[in-house]
């Protein structure tokens, strides 16, 4: 079965990117297929490869690169809530005059017709969030 | 249709949402994060848990990870992030009432 997934809160501040990760892996871990991974809201900030955790504390956006190229999950960021925050990927880094980008690997910035699209090419949308 | 509570019934309406909206549908309630305090023993809403006539079900790491372990009512269906999975592809559509 095809799984899409939407989270809408950031790391670290709400539980719902860690329900969304352990579900996606149980998912995976059952034979299904965990398609697109669309981050919305605070959610955005799930991909910012600046991200530094403590070490003894889990790296919640290395976990969502890792999965998404392990499994070839595609993790979109919603670009309008991805500017308001500061996530930027290389093109809308140079196209705002910015001087960095800070997309994680593996994530990349589309717009909601990502989610739309998820909940029609996918069995099932599942929504993480506060 | 499944629906997904994450929120304490004492928070929130969306529990009391759900029983009043959901109990013909023929679908099922998941309690997760803090949704799993609608489900302690003696509790405010197990009276309203118990009357909803539908399955409930509690994710066993969000019990456990708030200590409710042993204090939960009678009549609950455990389940872990497998079985999260397994209600999710049971059901036509899922719903979480954030």
């Amino acid at each position: 079965m095809k799984f899409a997934i939407m989270v809408n809160e950031g790391p670290y501040t709400h539980q719902a990117t860690d329900s969304a990760y352990q579900f996606a892996k149980a998912a995976i871990a059952k034979g299904h297929e965990v398609t697109r991974v669309f981050f919305y809201h605070d959610g955005v900030n799930n991909g910012t490869r600046l991200t530094v955790p403590p070490q003894d504390d889990r790296h919640i956006v290395n976990r969502w690169s890792e999965m998404g190229t392990q499994h070839n999950i595609d993790l979109v960021i919603c670009i309008a809530a991805a500017q308001r925050r500061g996530l930027l990927d290389d093109n809308e880094a140079k196209r705002q005059g910015k001087d960095a980008s800070n997309i994680a690997p593996g994530f990349r910035i589309s717009g909601l017709g990502q989610l739309v699209e998820a909940g029609i090419q996918s069995d099932r949308l599942v929504v993480f969030g506060d | 249709m499944l629906h997904i509570v994450n929120k304490s019934p004492f928070d929130t309406g969306s529990l009391a949402s759900v029983l009043r909206v959901a109990k013909k549908d023929g679908g099922a309630v998941l309690l997760i994060e803090d949704g799993v305090y609608a489900a302690v023993k003696n509790s405010a809403t197990e009276a309203s848990l118990k009357a909803a006539g539908m399955p409930v079900y509690v994710l066993q790491a969000d019990a456990d990870a708030r200590g409710l372990q042993s204090r939960l009512m009678d009549g609950v269906n455990m389940v872990d992030y497998g079985g999260f999975v397994d209600l999710v592809a049971g059901h036509d559509n899922v719903q979480s009432w954030l």
